[in-house]
């Protein structure tokens, strides 16, 4: 990690009418950097997500994305990031590769490095007998590292997770925090959402919103510390448990 | 009584191309007033058990019962006797939370008044929403409404199938707080969670894999039969630590668990000093013996070999 900063924002706020769904929110994530962003349901965190992913205009306050504003220069985020999400990652009726080869295409990279790139990434998941079947036919916990690789198969700055690590066995869920750490080691910035506390305690630091607000914001030591708890889980409960939303 | 009796149950499922065999020869039972937890991943079997037992699925091989009648004989009896929450939101998304409950109450020929005590302290929680339709409720509030409607005519099984997954850890406390107060009230419960802190919660816990189980027991007699010390290592840059840890010759399994790598050695009384010297360009590092948790049990259990790195 060092102190490049990817994720800048200042006082981000969006308005639903009279209600308000992020309150100036302010914070910065540095290159490589494994950030989590959790926050109790209905506390602002899908919002946030979209406002700092290019697809929803915030009502006031600022955010550079890779150094490009939320405002005017959405597409260029939109190319400089990658997202994945437990729900929807990829085509099921499409094979391995037609995946790997749509999303290459998708964001823009030359046949012969998508080539390059596929038998690379192929290779180092040891998929080679399985690159020609459906993508709907892997388990699950293949599912999610191949998500996760496909995500990141354009080098994006930073790369979205949203909750990626549910329902998979305690094995499977270690190798794609491997996969995780490897990105961060190589320099991707890693921004998580998640519900489940001890996969917080893998980020480098942590936020916590509770209705629209950031309450806390610090490493996973150092929120212990600072409320004087166990676990994340306990941190997350003091700060969450007065929450007026989440209806 | 058991309240829940299940013998050498097996199911498969077939496609064009294969069979899976979705429930292999699953054995236990749950004794009346238990709180049982079948723990495992998505995939390993869970919910066919559940809906086994909730006669919605014929078992291939096996015998099961609940509360002494058959699952598939006495179905029509089971169905009085037992609540079930499954684990996708199965409510009437366009009725509202009173309109859910009423419905649910007069299929099984009885009325909110009738039962109101056993689900007061959820309902309350509801009330200021009730007249919204269920559909537009937070995850949260969906999961009290179906435990409601699973509880409205009094069961005395409930069949509780992932029903904190992707709810949030202050409400996910509250439920599970909820859930003991349905044990004092003589209600047995098997329920079913994909997260291992969860395990901890129950009386008793299957660890299930592949529609295998691995071990029931206590959550505590489960973490006791860790075989091995157990070390929680940490340093300066963990994703190095975690390769060198991999890499060191006397190394049985290391897995990334947050904050600190566990690691397990495979001597009898590892020699400490020499991982220190091997780890010893690593700055700030920690080791310390810790106790294993459930998860730590059930990796072992698996029998994976260690991953390599991707």
């Amino acid at each position: 990690m060092n102190n490049e900063i990817v994720i800048k924002t200042d006082k981000l706020t969006k308005k639903f009418g009279d209600f308000v769904a992020v309150s100036e929110v302010t914070f910065e994530v540095s290159k490589g950097e494994i950030f989590g962003f959790l926050g109790a349901n209905g506390a602002g965190k899908t919002t946030a997500m979209k406002m700092l992913i290019g697809i929803s205009k915030p009502s006031s306050g600022n955010a550079a994305i890779a150094g490009f504003d939320v405002y005017k220069e959405t597409e260029k985020i939109k190319r400089s990031i990658g997202y994945m999400s437990q729900k929807f990652s990829l085509y099921e009726d499409l094979a391995i590769n037609e995946n790997i080869i749509l999303f290459g295409g998708i964001y823009g990279l030359s046949d012969s490095e998508i080539e390059k790139r596929r038998s690379e990434l192929i290779a180092k998941l040891n998929l080679q007998s399985e690159a020609d079947k459906l993508v709907g036919s892997l388990p699950l916990g293949w599912k999610q590292k191949l998500a996760f690789s496909i995500a990141i198969f354009h080098t994006p700055k930073i790369v979205f997770l949203d909750e990626p690590t549910g329902g998979v066995d305690p094995i499977t869920r270690r190798q794609f925090w491997d996969m995780i750490y490897e990105a961060s080691h190589n320099g991707i910035t890693v921004f998580v959402t998640t519900h489940y506390m001890d996969e917080a305690e893998y980020c480098d630091r942590v936020s916590i919103m509770v209705d629209g607000v950031i309450k806390a914001l610090d490493s996973p030591a150092g929120l212990k510390k600072q409320f004087n708890a166990n676990s994340m889980d306990e941190v997350f409960i003091m700060l969450a448990r007065d929450a007026k939303r989440g209806e | 009584m058991n309240a829940i009796e299940l013998n050498n149950i097996t199911k498969t499922y077939r496609t064009k191309k294969n069979v899976v065999t979705a429930v292999d020869d699953v054995s236990f039972s749950v004794t009346e007033g238990e709180i049982f937890g079948l723990i495992g991943p998505d995939g390993s079997g869970k919910t066919s058990i559940f809906r086994i037992l909730t006669t919605l699925l014929l078992a291939d091989k096996g015998i099961a019962a609940v509360l002494g009648n058959d699952v598939v004989k006495d179905w029509k009896a089971i169905r009085d006797i037992v609540g079930y929450m499954p684990g996708r939101f199965s409510l009437y998304q366009d009725l509202t939370v009173e309109e859910n409950l009423e419905f649910f109450a007069t299929i099984f020929n009885t009325t909110i008044q009738a039962n109101y005590e056993l689900i007061s302290d959820i309902y309350v929680q509801l009330e200021p929403f009730k007249k919204r339709r269920a559909g537009k409720l937070s995850g949260g509030m969906k999961q009290k409404l179906a435990l409601c409607c699973a509880l409205i005519h009094k069961p005395k099984v409930l069949f509780l199938d992932e029903p904190t997954t992707g709810v949030d850890p202050v409400s996910r406390k509250e439920f599970w707080e909820m859930l003991k107060r349905l044990k004092a009230q003589g209600i047995s419960i098997l329920v079913s969670t994909p997260y291992m802190d969860e395990a901890n919660l129950c009386d008793r816990i299957a660890l299930i894999q592949s529609g295998k189980i691995l071990e029931i027991d206590t959550p505590q007699k489960i973490v006791n039969r860790f075989d091995k010390n157990l070390y929680a290592v940490k340093s300066k840059s963990m994703f190095n630590l975690l390769n060198d840890l991999r890499a060191y010759s006397k190394t049985e399994s290391c897995f990334a668990f947050g904050q600190y790598h566990h690691l397990v050695l495979n001597e009898e009384q590892p020699d400490l000093n020499e991982l220190k010297t091997y780890l010893q360009n690593h700055s700030e590092l920690e080791i310390n013996q810790i106790k294993p948790g459930i998860e730590d049990r059930f990796m072992r259990l698996m029998k994976k070999p260690i991953p390599t790195l991707p």
